[in-house]
């Protein structure tokens, strides 16, 4: 009985050996960020015509997934929107880079009935907003920055994102970053426990809620914006400048980033110097061990990183990520040549 | 061994042991079932325990849910959970019952048959179609319509506070209640076409009109069969999630305002798990999950109870 099975076993296994011998095919498996999906999912797809020998799977389970598959070593490689902490990569069995890919940005949306140009924001304005503090449109605060509109005596209606993400993540960070009331409060995270306001499923239930809700605002993904058309406002940058979200704007940010650029990438992009820079911006990155296991999907991997770096680029502004700027891509091509 | 088993017995004796391999066959699959919910169980436990060895009770008293500073408690989704799925249940048991009633006993044939394959489609809906129709047309209607009303005239009840934000507990509730409508519709249908008609005939040639033939007779006949109905209706209304998660509002807060958003459990797993990036995180999801599955066993447990105490009662007291 159990010989049977055995031989079975073996005569099933050659017979997937052959399979794959006559393919001779490098299966290389990914898992982790939903927001970045689109774009992998079209470079996965545009790199399999050049590269016939390869192919990659990847499942957008979420950062948090990604980064549990990529430290159990399940996946070869792992994508997330935040970057890790220290105890993380210490728990992780070898040394995982970072290789920063595209960039997002968060569009803060909103529904005014009876206002035409772009609201004005100050970074404190947007905390005071999302701590609850300012809480009636005609604020002075809010007004002084926009003369000429006219904002009514309503009171705010605040929606976030009710699902862990990377969008909060960066929002927050953003937050926190300019508002050191924020920073203790509540913090920056997927998830945070917010002091005001409800929450909404994904980019389109926060859209929609405030596409339903008069007087309200909340916080979306550009491209998400961008595709739907949503009112957004321009916010007051580091250097004092008031910036529309744009692709161009948020590239701006990782450029102004690039100066103090840590080795690892383990950066955040929000409120970074530069007149063009968008303040709420940020990196995703993948996630990929130095020391690869298997020689050939490592020898692979570095192949598709180098050509995503150059033509990968390319295809970014067309699905409304952000590509990567010129000086960060130098930086890259750099570090991906160390891995083994 | 009765005469016939003892002839089937014999023809197979000694060629086949067919019963017996059959016997085993089901005996394992009705174990797997088994299996895979002590599994299911144990799993999330060991998942669940850094959550429990840290917060003990205070996880399911405690309303603090902050992911940033790990601190984790789950009693709003709780209250949510069962808030609305009580007042979802409260809602539907009637209008289901009402139709069912009307489908057997009232309506023309033709005309209760087409309502009852009606009903049966709502039933095949998948919850992501109530959900998005929940976000696109009610939420809207009940935030324009409905909540603007209620608020005027019944706004004197703690019930009816805060402004109108469309999605909420109310909503919530409406949309689970469309969700069960079917399930316990068409279960009460068969349970009530199963009463036999010697005993309506009965109660009518006593003199009843139909609706004392429907209470006296009926409905007492089908009432286990109800309750059982109603109870797998509260099973699905507890664990819901895609429909809800969407309409809800998603902010874990205890407050009598049905306008008010809320949250329930299925719906934070389903929001926070993907992206729970801290151990603790996670395993304090699980313990919700966990919590979800013991509250959903002690429904289904105490459904059995009082389904047998019932029927027992029928049998010992004869049926009226």
């Amino acid at each position: 009985m159990f010989n049977k099975m055995r031989s079975s076993i073996l005569v099933l296994s050659a017979l997937c050996a052959m399979v794959g011998a006559a393919g001779a095919e490098t299966l290389i498996n990914g898992a982790g960020a939903t927001f970045p999906y689109p774009i992998y999912s079209k470079w996965f797809s545009e790199y399999a015509k050049i590269d016939k020998s390869v192919k990659f799977n990847y499942q957008s389970i979420g950062s948090g997934g990604g980064i549990k598959q990529i430290s159990a070593q399940t996946v070869d490689f792992g994508a997330s929107d935040k970057f890790l902490t220290d105890a993380e990569l210490k728990a992780a069995p070898g040394k995982l880079i970072h290789i920063p890919t595209v960039m997002g940005a968060v569009v803060v949306t909103y529904n005014l009935p009876g206002v035409k140009t772009p609201l004005k924001l100050t970074a404190d304005e947007v905390a005071g907003i999302y701590l609850g503090k300012i809480t009636i449109w005609n604020d002075p605060r809010i007004g002084t920055n926009n003369p000429g509109v006219n904002l009514p005596a309503k009171p705010i209606i605040l929606v976030h994102r009710s699902d862990g993400s990377g969008t909060t993540a960066i929002f927050t960070d953003y937050l926190s970053n300019v508002s050191p009331e924020w920073k203790s409060k509540v913090g920056m995270g997927t998830s945070v426990k917010w002091p005001a306001g409800l929450g909404g499923k994904g980019n389109e239930g926060v859209a929609g809620q405030v596409k339903n809700t008069e007087y309200s605002v909340g916080y979306v993904e550009l491209a998400y914006a961008m595709e739907n058309k949503l009112p957004f406002a321009t916010l007051k940058n580091r250097d004092g400048q008031y910036v529309a979200p744009t692709i161009k704007s948020t590239t701006a940010a990782a450029a102004g980033a690039a100066k103090h650029m840590p080795a690892d990438y383990r950066i955040s992009l929000v409120n970074q110097p530069g007149k063009e820079a968008y303040p709420i911006a940020g990196f995703t990155w993948l996630l990929v061990y130095e020391q690869q296991k298997d020689a050939v999907k490592g020898k692979k991997l570095v192949e598709f990183l180098k050509w995503e770096l150059k033509s990968g680029q390319k295809m970014a502004s067309s699905l409304l990520y952000a590509p990567l700027p010129e000086n960060v891509v130098k930086m890259v091509e750099k570090s991906i040549a160390g891995i083994k | 061994m009765s005469h016939d088993e003892e002839v089937r017995d014999a023809r197979f004796a000694g060629r086949f042991d067919g019963d017996r391999i059959f016997k085993g066959i089901t005996l394992g699959f009705a174990l797997t079932v088994i299996l895979i919910l002590l599994l299911m169980a144990a799993g999330m436990a060991v998942e669940a325990l850094p959550a429990m060895k840290r917060f003990g009770w205070k996880f399911v008293s405690g309303s603090d849910w902050d992911a940033v500073q790990g601190s984790f408690g789950a009693l709003p989704y709780i209250w949510g959970s069962i808030v609305s799925s009580a007042l979802a249940i409260i809602a539907a048991t009637p209008l289901s019952v009402g139709t069912a009633i009307f489908i057997t006993e009232l309506a023309p044939r033709k005309l209760g048959g087409a309502i009852a394959s009606l009903v049966e489609l709502l039933a095949a809906i998948p919850s992501v179609i109530y959900g998005l129709w929940g976000v696109v047309v009610m939420a809207p209607w009940l935030q324009k319509t409905v909540e603007p009303f209620l608020i005027e005239h019944f706004g004197f009840l703690p019930l009816f506070r805060g402004p109108p934000y469309g999605v909420g507990m109310l909503a919530a509730i409406f949309i689970i209640m469309i969700m069960i409508i079917p399930i316990i519709t068409s279960i009460t249908k068969e349970v009530l076409l199963a009463v036999p008609q010697s005993q309506k005939e009965a109660a009518v040639a006593l003199g009843a009109t139909k609706w004392e033939m429907i209470r006296m007779a009926v409905l007492p006949y089908g009432r286990s069969g109800i309750l059982g109905a109603v109870i797998l209706g509260l099973g699905r209304a507890i664990g819901e999630t895609m429909a809800v998660t969407m309409v809800i509002g998603n902010t874990p807060q205890i407050s009598l305002s049905l306008l008010d958003p809320a949250y329930t459990m299925p719906s934070v797993i389903a929001n926070e798990f993907a992206e729970a990036t801290s151990k603790l995180h996670s395993s304090a999801l699980m313990e919700i999950g966990l919590i979800l599955l013991a509250l959903t066993l002690i429904i289904n447990i105490t459904a059995r109870v009082l389904i047998w105490s019932v029927t027992s009662k029928q049998s010992a007291g004869g049926r009226r």
